[in-house]
Protein backbone atom coordinates (compact mmCIF):
# COMPACT_ATOMS: atom_id res chain seq x y z
CA UNK A 1 0.00 0.00 0.00
CA UNK A 2 1.38 3.34 -1.06
CA UNK A 3 0.51 6.08 1.36
CA UNK A 4 0.98 9.47 -0.19
CA UNK A 5 2.58 11.84 2.20
CA UNK A 6 1.94 15.39 1.16
CA UNK A 7 3.22 18.24 3.28
CA UNK A 8 0.19 20.12 4.50
CA UNK A 9 -0.46 23.84 4.35
CA UNK A 10 -1.51 25.16 7.76
CA UNK A 11 -5.12 24.09 7.36
CA UNK A 12 -4.88 21.99 4.27
CA UNK A 13 -6.02 18.39 4.23
CA UNK A 14 -4.77 15.56 2.13
CA UNK A 15 -7.56 13.97 0.09
CA UNK A 16 -6.79 10.77 -1.82
CA UNK A 17 -7.08 11.43 -5.57
CA UNK A 18 -8.69 14.74 -4.61
CA UNK A 19 -11.90 12.84 -3.82
CA UNK A 20 -13.69 11.98 -0.61
CA UNK A 21 -13.31 8.21 -0.43
CA UNK A 22 -10.58 8.58 2.20
CA UNK A 23 -11.41 11.02 4.93
CA UNK A 24 -8.57 12.55 6.96
CA UNK A 25 -8.89 11.77 10.68
CA UNK A 26 -8.14 15.42 11.25
CA UNK A 27 -11.68 16.46 10.28
CA UNK A 28 -12.74 14.80 13.52
CA UNK A 29 -9.88 15.81 15.80
CA UNK A 30 -9.06 19.43 14.93
CA UNK A 31 -10.64 22.00 17.27
CA UNK A 32 -10.00 24.84 14.86
CA UNK A 33 -11.76 23.05 12.01
CA UNK A 34 -14.65 22.47 14.37
CA UNK A 35 -15.03 26.20 15.01
CA UNK A 36 -15.14 26.77 11.26
CA UNK A 37 -17.74 24.04 10.86
CA UNK A 38 -19.96 25.70 13.42
CA UNK A 39 -19.74 28.97 11.49
CA UNK A 40 -20.20 27.43 8.07
CA UNK A 41 -22.82 24.77 8.79
CA UNK A 42 -24.71 25.69 11.94
CA UNK A 43 -24.63 29.49 12.00
CA UNK A 44 -25.07 30.35 8.36
CA UNK A 45 -26.60 29.07 5.18
CA UNK A 46 -28.28 26.04 6.82
CA UNK A 47 -31.68 25.52 8.38
CA UNK A 48 -31.16 23.83 11.74
CA UNK A 49 -33.65 21.78 13.70
CA UNK A 50 -35.08 23.32 16.86
CA UNK A 51 -38.11 21.19 17.66
CA UNK A 52 -41.68 20.22 16.98
CA UNK A 53 -44.64 22.58 17.13
CA UNK A 54 -46.36 20.04 19.37
CA UNK A 55 -43.79 20.86 22.06
CA UNK A 56 -45.17 24.39 22.29
CA UNK A 57 -48.88 23.99 21.57
CA UNK A 58 -50.17 27.03 23.51
CA UNK A 59 -49.43 30.76 23.43
CA UNK A 60 -46.67 31.46 25.93
CA UNK A 61 -45.15 27.99 25.65
CA UNK A 62 -41.41 27.84 25.17
CA UNK A 63 -38.64 25.30 24.80
CA UNK A 64 -34.95 25.96 25.24
CA UNK A 65 -32.59 24.10 22.90
CA UNK A 66 -29.44 24.73 20.88
CA UNK A 67 -28.32 25.36 17.33
CA UNK A 68 -24.76 24.18 17.05
CA UNK A 69 -23.34 25.38 20.37
CA UNK A 70 -25.58 28.45 20.72
CA UNK A 71 -28.50 28.38 23.13
CA UNK A 72 -31.82 29.42 21.61
CA UNK A 73 -35.43 29.53 22.79
CA UNK A 74 -38.38 28.50 20.66
CA UNK A 75 -41.60 30.25 21.69
CA UNK A 76 -45.22 30.48 20.66
CA UNK A 77 -46.45 34.03 20.96
CA UNK A 78 -49.96 35.35 21.58
CA UNK A 79 -50.76 35.46 17.87
CA UNK A 80 -49.90 31.75 17.57
CA UNK A 81 -46.70 32.26 15.61
CA UNK A 82 -43.53 30.29 16.31
CA UNK A 83 -40.43 32.35 17.11
CA UNK A 84 -36.85 31.48 17.85
CA UNK A 85 -34.59 33.90 19.75
CA UNK A 86 -31.03 33.60 20.92
CA UNK A 87 -30.69 33.03 24.65
CA UNK A 88 -28.41 36.01 25.28
CA UNK A 89 -29.69 39.13 27.01
CA UNK A 90 -29.32 42.29 24.96
CA UNK A 91 -28.08 44.14 28.04
CA UNK A 92 -24.95 42.45 29.28
CA UNK A 93 -25.24 39.10 27.69
CA UNK A 94 -26.64 36.81 30.36
CA UNK A 95 -28.12 33.51 29.23
CA UNK A 96 -31.45 34.52 30.73
CA UNK A 97 -33.55 31.39 30.12
CA UNK A 98 -32.58 28.44 32.28
CA UNK A 99 -35.85 26.46 32.36
CA UNK A 100 -35.93 23.95 29.52
CA UNK A 101 -39.62 24.38 28.89
CA UNK A 102 -42.57 26.22 30.33
CA UNK A 103 -45.12 28.93 29.74
CA UNK A 104 -44.47 32.66 30.10
CA UNK A 105 -46.14 35.93 29.24
CA UNK A 106 -42.73 37.49 28.66
CA UNK A 107 -39.06 36.83 29.26
CA UNK A 108 -37.42 38.74 32.06
CA UNK A 109 -33.66 38.60 32.46
CA UNK A 110 -33.01 38.11 36.17
CA UNK A 111 -29.88 40.25 36.27
CA UNK A 112 -31.34 43.75 35.67
CA UNK A 113 -34.90 42.82 34.81
CA UNK A 114 -34.90 43.75 31.16
CA UNK A 115 -38.05 42.25 29.75
CA UNK A 116 -38.80 40.92 26.30
CA UNK A 117 -41.89 39.79 24.43
CA UNK A 118 -42.06 36.18 23.30
CA UNK A 119 -40.99 37.40 19.87
CA UNK A 120 -37.85 38.89 21.38
CA UNK A 121 -38.73 42.59 21.37
CA UNK A 122 -37.35 44.58 24.26
CA UNK A 123 -40.24 46.08 26.21
CA UNK A 124 -38.98 47.15 29.59
CA UNK A 125 -35.71 48.64 30.89
CA UNK A 126 -35.71 49.47 34.61
CA UNK A 127 -34.59 53.05 35.38
CA UNK A 128 -34.56 53.83 31.71
CA UNK A 129 -35.56 57.43 32.47
CA UNK A 130 -33.43 57.62 35.59
CA UNK A 131 -34.43 58.03 39.21
CA UNK A 132 -35.77 61.32 40.52
CA UNK A 133 -34.15 62.43 43.73
CA UNK A 134 -34.28 65.85 45.34
CA UNK A 135 -35.65 67.47 42.18
CA UNK A 136 -32.93 66.01 39.97
CA UNK A 137 -32.96 62.98 37.66
CA UNK A 138 -30.10 60.62 38.27
CA UNK A 139 -28.84 58.20 35.67
CA UNK A 140 -31.12 56.69 33.04
CA UNK A 141 -30.29 55.52 29.58
CA UNK A 142 -28.94 58.00 27.02
CA UNK A 143 -31.64 60.09 25.31
CA UNK A 144 -31.04 58.33 22.00
CA UNK A 145 -31.54 54.82 23.48
CA UNK A 146 -34.22 53.04 21.49
CA UNK A 147 -35.79 49.82 22.78
CA UNK A 148 -36.46 48.80 19.15
CA UNK A 149 -32.75 48.55 18.57
CA UNK A 150 -32.05 46.28 21.52
CA UNK A 151 -34.25 43.27 21.22
CA UNK A 152 -33.02 39.69 21.44
CA UNK A 153 -31.31 38.21 18.42
CA UNK A 154 -34.26 36.94 16.37
CA UNK A 155 -33.70 33.97 14.11
CA UNK A 156 -35.49 33.30 10.87
CA UNK A 157 -37.99 30.48 11.36
CA UNK A 158 -39.41 27.88 9.01
CA UNK A 159 -42.12 25.43 9.98
CA UNK A 160 -43.27 22.56 7.83
CA UNK A 161 -45.54 19.70 8.79
CA UNK A 162 -45.19 20.62 12.48
CA UNK A 163 -41.38 20.67 12.49
CA UNK A 164 -39.54 23.88 13.36
CA UNK A 165 -36.24 24.93 11.83
CA UNK A 166 -34.37 28.18 12.33
CA UNK A 167 -31.33 30.00 11.04
CA UNK A 168 -29.23 32.94 12.16
CA UNK A 169 -28.82 33.71 8.47
CA UNK A 170 -31.59 36.00 7.26
CA UNK A 171 -30.35 35.92 3.67
CA UNK A 172 -30.44 32.19 3.02
CA UNK A 173 -32.68 30.22 0.68
CA UNK A 174 -36.08 28.85 1.76
CA UNK A 175 -36.31 25.68 3.83
CA UNK A 176 -37.83 23.87 0.84
CA UNK A 177 -34.98 24.85 -1.47
CA UNK A 178 -32.49 23.97 1.26
CA UNK A 179 -33.84 20.42 1.55
CA UNK A 180 -34.44 19.95 -2.17
CA UNK A 181 -37.41 18.23 -3.76
CA UNK A 182 -36.19 14.63 -3.48
CA UNK A 183 -35.55 14.58 0.24
CA UNK A 184 -38.45 16.95 0.87
CA UNK A 185 -40.71 14.22 -0.49
CA UNK A 186 -39.56 11.91 2.30
CA UNK A 187 -39.85 14.73 4.82
CA UNK A 188 -43.46 15.33 3.81
CA UNK A 189 -44.22 11.62 3.91
CA UNK A 190 -43.46 11.58 7.65
CA UNK A 191 -44.77 15.06 8.45
CA UNK A 192 -47.89 15.05 6.33
CA UNK A 193 -49.82 17.71 8.24
CA UNK A 194 -51.31 15.52 10.93
CA UNK A 195 -50.76 16.97 14.39
CA UNK A 196 -47.95 15.28 16.25
CA UNK A 197 -48.19 13.88 19.76
CA UNK A 198 -45.01 14.01 21.86
CA UNK A 199 -44.22 10.67 23.52
CA UNK A 200 -41.06 11.83 25.30
CA UNK A 201 -37.32 12.34 25.20
CA UNK A 202 -34.07 10.46 25.53
CA UNK A 203 -30.77 12.30 25.92
CA UNK A 204 -27.32 10.86 25.51
CA UNK A 205 -23.85 12.40 25.40
CA UNK A 206 -21.62 10.67 22.89
CA UNK A 207 -17.86 11.20 23.10
CA UNK A 208 -17.27 11.49 19.37
CA UNK A 209 -17.31 14.08 16.61
CA UNK A 210 -20.84 15.15 15.64
CA UNK A 211 -20.33 14.26 11.96
CA UNK A 212 -19.96 10.61 12.93
CA UNK A 213 -23.66 10.52 13.73
CA UNK A 214 -24.54 11.89 10.31
CA UNK A 215 -22.21 9.28 8.82
CA UNK A 216 -23.75 6.51 10.89
CA UNK A 217 -27.13 7.18 9.32
CA UNK A 218 -25.56 7.53 5.88
CA UNK A 219 -23.92 4.14 6.26
CA UNK A 220 -26.05 1.17 5.20
CA UNK A 221 -22.96 -1.07 5.33
CA UNK A 222 -23.08 -1.54 9.10
CA UNK A 223 -26.67 -2.34 10.15
CA UNK A 224 -26.65 -5.94 8.99
CA UNK A 225 -23.22 -6.47 10.52
CA UNK A 226 -23.08 -4.46 13.74
CA UNK A 227 -26.73 -4.74 14.69
CA UNK A 228 -26.90 -8.47 15.16
CA UNK A 229 -30.29 -8.10 16.83
CA UNK A 230 -31.79 -6.69 13.62
CA UNK A 231 -30.54 -9.67 11.69
CA UNK A 232 -31.30 -12.30 14.31
CA UNK A 233 -34.93 -11.31 14.46
CA UNK A 234 -35.42 -10.78 10.75
CA UNK A 235 -35.75 -7.00 10.58
CA UNK A 236 -32.73 -6.58 8.36
CA UNK A 237 -32.22 -8.82 5.40
CA UNK A 238 -29.83 -8.63 2.53
CA UNK A 239 -32.72 -9.03 0.10
CA UNK A 240 -34.56 -5.97 1.40
CA UNK A 241 -35.44 -3.62 -1.43
CA UNK A 242 -33.46 -0.44 -0.88
CA UNK A 243 -32.67 2.94 -2.32
CA UNK A 244 -30.31 5.74 -1.36
CA UNK A 245 -31.21 9.25 -2.48
CA UNK A 246 -29.51 12.59 -2.00
CA UNK A 247 -30.22 16.25 -2.59
CA UNK A 248 -28.29 17.91 -5.43
CA UNK A 249 -25.54 19.08 -3.01
CA UNK A 250 -25.14 15.56 -1.49
CA UNK A 251 -25.60 17.02 2.00
CA UNK A 252 -28.97 15.46 2.84
CA UNK A 253 -29.98 11.88 2.17
CA UNK A 254 -32.71 9.33 2.61
CA UNK A 255 -32.06 5.62 3.09
CA UNK A 256 -35.22 3.92 2.01
CA UNK A 257 -35.82 0.25 2.58
CA UNK A 258 -38.69 -2.12 2.26
CA UNK A 259 -38.71 -5.43 3.99
CA UNK A 260 -39.34 -8.37 1.74
CA UNK A 261 -42.92 -9.43 2.45
CA UNK A 262 -43.72 -6.12 4.07
CA UNK A 263 -47.39 -6.60 3.31
CA UNK A 264 -47.54 -9.85 5.21
CA UNK A 265 -47.41 -8.46 8.71
CA UNK A 266 -47.86 -11.89 10.21
CA UNK A 267 -44.66 -12.91 8.50
CA UNK A 268 -42.88 -10.24 10.50
CA UNK A 269 -44.46 -11.03 13.81
CA UNK A 270 -43.48 -14.67 13.52
CA UNK A 271 -40.03 -13.24 14.15
CA UNK A 272 -38.37 -16.35 12.92
CA UNK A 273 -34.80 -15.88 11.87
CA UNK A 274 -32.27 -17.70 9.82
CA UNK A 275 -31.16 -19.24 13.08
CA UNK A 276 -34.34 -21.29 13.16
CA UNK A 277 -34.34 -21.61 16.92
CA UNK A 278 -34.11 -17.91 17.74
CA UNK A 279 -37.48 -16.61 18.81
CA UNK A 280 -38.33 -13.63 20.94
CA UNK A 281 -39.82 -14.58 24.28
CA UNK A 282 -42.18 -11.67 23.83
CA UNK A 283 -43.01 -11.00 20.18
CA UNK A 284 -44.61 -7.65 21.00
CA UNK A 285 -41.26 -5.93 20.42
CA UNK A 286 -41.90 -6.60 16.75
CA UNK A 287 -45.64 -6.27 16.56
CA UNK A 288 -45.39 -4.36 13.30
CA UNK A 289 -48.52 -3.01 11.67
CA UNK A 290 -48.08 -1.30 8.29
CA UNK A 291 -49.49 2.23 8.11
CA UNK A 292 -51.06 3.89 5.08
CA UNK A 293 -48.68 6.86 5.11
CA UNK A 294 -45.66 4.60 4.65
CA UNK A 295 -46.61 4.22 1.03
CA UNK A 296 -44.49 1.10 0.85
CA UNK A 297 -41.12 1.58 2.58
CA UNK A 298 -40.88 0.01 6.05
CA UNK A 299 -37.94 2.20 7.05
CA UNK A 300 -36.80 5.62 5.89
CA UNK A 301 -33.89 7.26 7.64
CA UNK A 302 -33.34 10.85 6.55
CA UNK A 303 -30.28 12.90 7.41
CA UNK A 304 -30.77 16.66 7.18
CA UNK A 305 -27.34 18.21 7.30
CA UNK A 306 -26.07 19.26 9.74
CA UNK A 307 -28.48 19.09 12.65
CA UNK A 308 -31.05 16.32 12.59
CA UNK A 309 -32.00 12.78 11.68
CA UNK A 310 -35.58 11.84 10.95
CA UNK A 311 -36.35 8.27 11.86
CA UNK A 312 -39.07 5.97 10.62
CA UNK A 313 -38.23 2.41 11.54
CA UNK A 314 -41.43 0.44 11.09
CA UNK A 315 -43.86 1.94 13.63
CA UNK A 316 -41.27 3.90 15.56
CA UNK A 317 -40.86 7.55 14.56
CA UNK A 318 -38.57 10.13 16.09
CA UNK A 319 -36.36 13.12 15.48
CA UNK A 320 -32.75 12.88 16.62
CA UNK A 321 -31.14 16.24 17.25
CA UNK A 322 -27.35 16.61 16.96
CA UNK A 323 -25.90 19.16 19.41
CA UNK A 324 -22.11 19.48 19.12
CA UNK A 325 -19.90 20.23 22.12
CA UNK A 326 -16.45 20.82 20.73
CA UNK A 327 -14.90 18.54 18.13
CA UNK A 328 -14.85 15.45 20.34
CA UNK A 329 -18.33 15.22 21.79
CA UNK A 330 -22.01 15.84 21.05
CA UNK A 331 -25.35 15.51 22.73
CA UNK A 332 -27.94 13.46 20.92
CA UNK A 333 -31.54 14.21 21.81
CA UNK A 334 -34.30 11.88 20.70
CA UNK A 335 -37.88 13.10 20.52
CA UNK A 336 -40.27 10.23 19.99
CA UNK A 337 -43.73 11.09 18.78
CA UNK A 338 -46.91 9.73 17.32
CA UNK A 339 -49.78 11.20 15.36
CA UNK A 340 -52.96 12.75 16.59
CA UNK A 341 -55.09 10.05 15.01
CA UNK A 342 -53.15 7.12 16.50
CA UNK A 343 -55.28 4.59 18.31
CA UNK A 344 -54.19 3.73 21.87
CA UNK A 345 -52.92 0.42 20.44
CA UNK A 346 -50.76 2.25 17.90
CA UNK A 347 -49.32 4.51 20.61
CA UNK A 348 -48.50 1.43 22.67
CA UNK A 349 -46.90 -0.19 19.63
CA UNK A 350 -44.73 2.85 18.91
CA UNK A 351 -43.62 2.87 22.55
CA UNK A 352 -42.80 -0.84 22.52
CA UNK A 353 -40.79 -0.54 19.34
CA UNK A 354 -38.93 2.42 20.84
CA UNK A 355 -37.10 -0.20 22.92
CA UNK A 356 -35.16 -0.95 19.75
CA UNK A 357 -33.90 2.64 19.44
CA UNK A 358 -32.37 5.28 21.68
CA UNK A 359 -29.42 5.21 24.07
CA UNK A 360 -30.27 1.73 25.35
CA UNK A 361 -31.98 0.41 22.23
CA UNK A 362 -31.45 -3.13 21.02
CA UNK A 363 -30.09 -1.72 17.76
CA UNK A 364 -29.02 1.84 18.55
CA UNK A 365 -26.96 1.54 21.70
CA UNK A 366 -24.18 0.01 19.65
CA UNK A 367 -24.10 3.01 17.29
CA UNK A 368 -23.04 5.33 20.11
CA UNK A 369 -20.44 2.81 21.22
CA UNK A 370 -18.80 2.49 17.80
CA UNK A 371 -18.77 6.28 17.39
CA UNK A 372 -16.94 6.66 20.71
CA UNK A 373 -14.38 4.07 19.72
CA UNK A 374 -13.95 5.54 16.22
CA UNK A 375 -13.10 8.89 17.80
CA UNK A 376 -10.52 7.14 19.99
CA UNK A 377 -8.91 5.70 16.87
CA UNK A 378 -8.78 9.13 15.20
CA UNK A 379 -7.29 10.83 18.26
CA UNK A 380 -4.36 8.46 18.46
CA UNK A 381 -3.38 8.88 14.82
CA UNK A 382 -4.67 12.23 13.48
CA UNK A 383 -2.49 12.16 10.37
CA UNK A 384 -4.22 8.99 9.12
CA UNK A 385 -7.52 8.66 7.20
CA UNK A 386 -10.62 6.48 6.96
CA UNK A 387 -11.43 4.37 3.93
CA UNK A 388 -14.98 4.70 2.61
CA UNK A 389 -14.75 2.97 -0.76
CA UNK A 390 -17.52 0.39 -0.62
CA UNK A 391 -19.36 0.78 -3.89
CA UNK A 392 -16.50 2.72 -5.47
CA UNK A 393 -15.06 6.18 -5.06
CA UNK A 394 -17.85 8.09 -6.76
CA UNK A 395 -20.93 9.77 -5.38
CA UNK A 396 -24.44 9.03 -6.61
CA UNK A 397 -27.86 7.66 -5.77
CA UNK A 398 -28.15 3.87 -5.72
CA UNK A 399 -30.79 1.17 -5.65
CA UNK A 400 -28.92 -0.95 -3.13
CA UNK A 401 -27.28 -0.69 0.27
CA UNK A 402 -23.85 -2.10 -0.50
CA UNK A 403 -22.16 1.28 -0.64
CA UNK A 404 -20.67 4.14 1.35
CA UNK A 405 -21.65 6.66 -1.31
CA UNK A 406 -23.65 8.88 1.05
CA UNK A 407 -20.60 9.43 3.25
CA UNK A 408 -18.53 10.34 0.22
CA UNK A 409 -21.31 12.69 -0.81
CA UNK A 410 -21.41 14.41 2.56
CA UNK A 411 -17.67 15.07 2.43
CA UNK A 412 -17.89 16.32 -1.15
CA UNK A 413 -20.27 18.93 0.21
CA UNK A 414 -18.13 19.52 3.29
CA UNK A 415 -15.06 20.17 1.17
CA UNK A 416 -16.92 22.60 -1.07
CA UNK A 417 -18.26 24.63 1.86
CA UNK A 418 -15.08 24.51 3.94
CA UNK A 419 -12.87 25.19 0.94
CA UNK A 420 -10.54 22.38 1.98
CA UNK B 1 -48.56 1.62 57.63
CA UNK B 2 -44.81 1.30 57.54
CA UNK B 3 -44.73 1.37 61.31
CA UNK B 4 -46.97 -1.69 61.28
CA UNK B 5 -44.68 -3.54 58.90
CA UNK B 6 -43.01 -6.33 60.80
CA UNK B 7 -39.26 -6.49 60.73
CA UNK B 8 -39.38 -9.76 58.87
CA UNK B 9 -41.10 -8.19 55.85
CA UNK B 10 -38.90 -5.10 55.91
CA UNK B 11 -35.86 -7.29 56.05
CA UNK B 12 -37.13 -9.34 53.11
CA UNK B 13 -37.54 -6.13 51.06
CA UNK B 14 -33.99 -5.09 51.87
CA UNK B 15 -32.83 -8.57 50.90
CA UNK B 16 -34.64 -8.36 47.56
CA UNK B 17 -33.00 -5.01 46.83
CA UNK B 18 -29.62 -6.42 47.75
CA UNK B 19 -30.17 -9.55 45.68
CA UNK B 20 -31.18 -7.42 42.69
CA UNK B 21 -28.10 -5.19 42.99
CA UNK B 22 -25.89 -8.21 43.35
CA UNK B 23 -27.37 -9.81 40.21
CA UNK B 24 -27.03 -6.78 37.94
CA UNK B 25 -23.53 -5.99 39.21
CA UNK B 26 -22.42 -9.58 38.64
CA UNK B 27 -23.85 -9.71 35.08
CA UNK B 28 -26.06 -12.56 36.24
CA UNK B 29 -29.00 -11.85 33.95
CA UNK B 30 -30.78 -15.05 34.93
CA UNK B 31 -30.78 -13.94 38.57
CA UNK B 32 -31.92 -10.48 37.45
CA UNK B 33 -34.90 -11.96 35.60
CA UNK B 34 -35.70 -14.12 38.63
CA UNK B 35 -36.22 -11.03 40.77
CA UNK B 36 -39.49 -10.45 38.86
CA UNK B 37 -42.86 -12.18 38.63
CA UNK B 38 -43.98 -13.32 35.15
CA UNK B 39 -46.43 -10.51 34.69
CA UNK B 40 -44.10 -7.65 35.51
CA UNK B 41 -43.15 -4.19 34.35
CA UNK B 42 -39.58 -2.89 34.27
CA UNK B 43 -38.81 0.62 33.13
CA UNK B 44 -35.79 2.88 32.94
CA UNK B 45 -37.16 6.36 32.44
CA UNK B 46 -35.74 9.89 32.49
CA UNK B 47 -37.15 11.94 35.34
CA UNK B 48 -38.15 14.55 32.76
CA UNK B 49 -40.57 12.19 31.01
CA UNK B 50 -41.85 10.80 34.30
CA UNK B 51 -42.66 14.22 35.74
CA UNK B 52 -44.08 15.70 32.54
CA UNK B 53 -46.32 12.70 31.97
CA UNK B 54 -44.61 11.55 28.76
CA UNK B 55 -44.91 7.78 28.42
CA UNK B 56 -41.57 7.22 26.67
CA UNK B 57 -38.97 5.30 28.63
CA UNK B 58 -35.36 4.56 27.75
CA UNK B 59 -36.30 0.91 28.16
CA UNK B 60 -39.78 -0.38 28.93
CA UNK B 61 -40.51 -4.05 29.38
CA UNK B 62 -43.93 -5.46 30.13
CA UNK B 63 -43.30 -9.11 30.82
CA UNK B 64 -40.67 -11.48 32.11
CA UNK B 65 -40.32 -12.61 28.49
CA UNK B 66 -39.15 -9.13 27.51
CA UNK B 67 -36.58 -9.22 30.31
CA UNK B 68 -35.33 -12.53 28.97
CA UNK B 69 -35.10 -10.99 25.51
CA UNK B 70 -33.02 -8.16 26.93
CA UNK B 71 -30.78 -10.65 28.68
CA UNK B 72 -30.29 -12.40 25.36
CA UNK B 73 -29.56 -9.07 23.64
CA UNK B 74 -26.92 -8.17 26.21
CA UNK B 75 -25.27 -11.55 26.06
CA UNK B 76 -25.48 -12.21 22.33
CA UNK B 77 -26.24 -9.23 20.12
CA UNK B 78 -25.38 -5.83 21.64
CA UNK B 79 -21.91 -4.59 20.91
CA UNK B 80 -20.53 -2.38 23.67
CA UNK B 81 -17.35 -1.27 25.34
CA UNK B 82 -16.90 -3.59 28.33
CA UNK B 83 -17.66 -2.13 31.76
CA UNK B 84 -18.39 -3.02 35.35
CA UNK B 85 -21.28 -1.49 37.17
CA UNK B 86 -21.77 -1.09 40.90
CA UNK B 87 -25.11 -0.25 42.50
CA UNK B 88 -25.36 1.62 45.77
CA UNK B 89 -28.97 1.41 46.94
CA UNK B 90 -30.42 3.46 49.80
CA UNK B 91 -32.75 2.22 52.51
CA UNK B 92 -36.23 1.47 51.15
CA UNK B 93 -38.97 3.90 52.03
CA UNK B 94 -42.18 1.90 52.48
CA UNK B 95 -45.16 3.79 51.09
CA UNK B 96 -47.84 1.18 51.63
CA UNK B 97 -48.11 -2.47 52.45
CA UNK B 98 -51.08 -4.77 52.06
CA UNK B 99 -51.80 -8.32 50.99
CA UNK B 100 -51.85 -7.07 47.39
CA UNK B 101 -48.29 -5.87 47.62
CA UNK B 102 -45.79 -3.44 49.01
CA UNK B 103 -45.13 -0.10 47.43
CA UNK B 104 -41.75 1.34 48.18
CA UNK B 105 -38.99 3.56 46.88
CA UNK B 106 -35.23 3.65 47.19
CA UNK B 107 -32.52 5.96 45.94
CA UNK B 108 -29.74 4.49 43.87
CA UNK B 109 -26.43 5.40 42.32
CA UNK B 110 -24.77 3.31 39.66
CA UNK B 111 -21.04 3.65 39.27
CA UNK B 112 -19.49 2.59 35.98
CA UNK B 113 -15.92 1.45 35.58
CA UNK B 114 -14.53 0.92 32.13
CA UNK B 115 -11.37 -1.08 31.70
CA UNK B 116 -8.25 1.02 32.29
CA UNK B 117 -10.45 3.95 33.38
CA UNK B 118 -11.53 5.69 36.56
CA UNK B 119 -14.87 4.90 38.18
CA UNK B 120 -17.56 7.49 37.40
CA UNK B 121 -21.17 8.08 38.34
CA UNK B 122 -23.12 6.49 35.52
CA UNK B 123 -26.72 6.93 36.55
CA UNK B 124 -28.46 8.33 39.64
CA UNK B 125 -32.11 8.08 40.49
CA UNK B 126 -34.88 6.46 42.40
CA UNK B 127 -36.49 3.05 42.20
CA UNK B 128 -40.24 3.05 42.46
CA UNK B 129 -41.32 -0.50 43.17
CA UNK B 130 -44.30 -2.70 43.71
CA UNK B 131 -43.25 -5.90 45.42
CA UNK B 132 -45.45 -8.97 45.82
CA UNK B 133 -45.25 -12.13 47.88
CA UNK B 134 -44.77 -15.37 45.98
CA UNK B 135 -44.05 -18.94 46.97
CA UNK B 136 -40.42 -18.15 46.19
CA UNK B 137 -40.34 -15.08 48.40
CA UNK B 138 -40.73 -11.42 47.50
CA UNK B 139 -40.46 -10.40 43.84
CA UNK B 140 -40.91 -7.26 41.81
CA UNK B 141 -44.22 -6.76 40.10
CA UNK B 142 -43.10 -3.30 39.03
CA UNK B 143 -39.69 -1.72 39.07
CA UNK B 144 -39.29 1.77 37.67
CA UNK B 145 -35.83 3.32 37.58
CA UNK B 146 -36.50 7.04 37.36
CA UNK B 147 -33.17 8.70 36.76
CA UNK B 148 -32.08 12.29 37.43
CA UNK B 149 -29.03 12.00 35.21
CA UNK B 150 -29.76 14.44 32.41
CA UNK B 151 -27.39 12.76 30.03
CA UNK B 152 -26.75 9.09 29.51
CA UNK B 153 -22.98 8.71 29.17
CA UNK B 154 -23.25 7.28 25.66
CA UNK B 155 -25.37 4.21 26.28
CA UNK B 156 -27.04 1.96 28.80
CA UNK B 157 -26.48 -1.71 28.10
CA UNK B 158 -27.03 -3.52 31.40
CA UNK B 159 -30.16 -3.16 33.51
CA UNK B 160 -30.07 -0.44 36.15
S1 LIG C 1 -27.80 41.15 31.67
FE1 LIG C 1 -29.86 40.90 31.31
S2 LIG C 1 -30.78 42.56 32.24
FE2 LIG C 1 -28.68 42.93 32.55
FE1 LIG D 1 -26.77 1.78 13.33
Amino acid sequence: MNERVIPREPHGLDWFQNGTSRIPFRVYTDAELHTRELENFFYKNHWCYVGLEAEIPNPGDFKRTVIGERSVVMTRSEDGSVNVVENVCAHRGMQFCRQRHGNRKEFVCPYHQWSYTLKGDLQGVPFRRGVKQAGKVNGGMPADFKTEEHGLNKLRVATRGGVVFATFDHAMESFEDFVGSTVLGYFDRMFDGRKLKILGYNRQRIPGNWKLMQENIKDPYHPGLLHTWFVTFGLWRADNKSELKMDSHFRHASMISTRGNAQAANEVSKVSSFKETMKLHDARFLDIVPEAWWNGPTAVMTTLFPSVILQQQVNSVSTRHIQPRGNGEFDFVWTHFGYEDDTPEMTERRLRQSNLFGPAGFVSADDGEVIELSQKGFEQKPEHRTLAELGGREVGDTDHMVTETLIRGMYAYWRKVMGL
Amino acid sequence: MSAALEFETYNAIVQLHARYASAVDANDWGAWVDCFVDDCVYRIQPRENFERGFPLATLSFESKGMLKDRAYGIAETLFHDPYYQRHIVGAPLILSASDAGIECEANYVVIRTKLSELSTVFNAGRYIDTIVRTSEGLKFKLRQCIYDSEMIPNSIIYPI
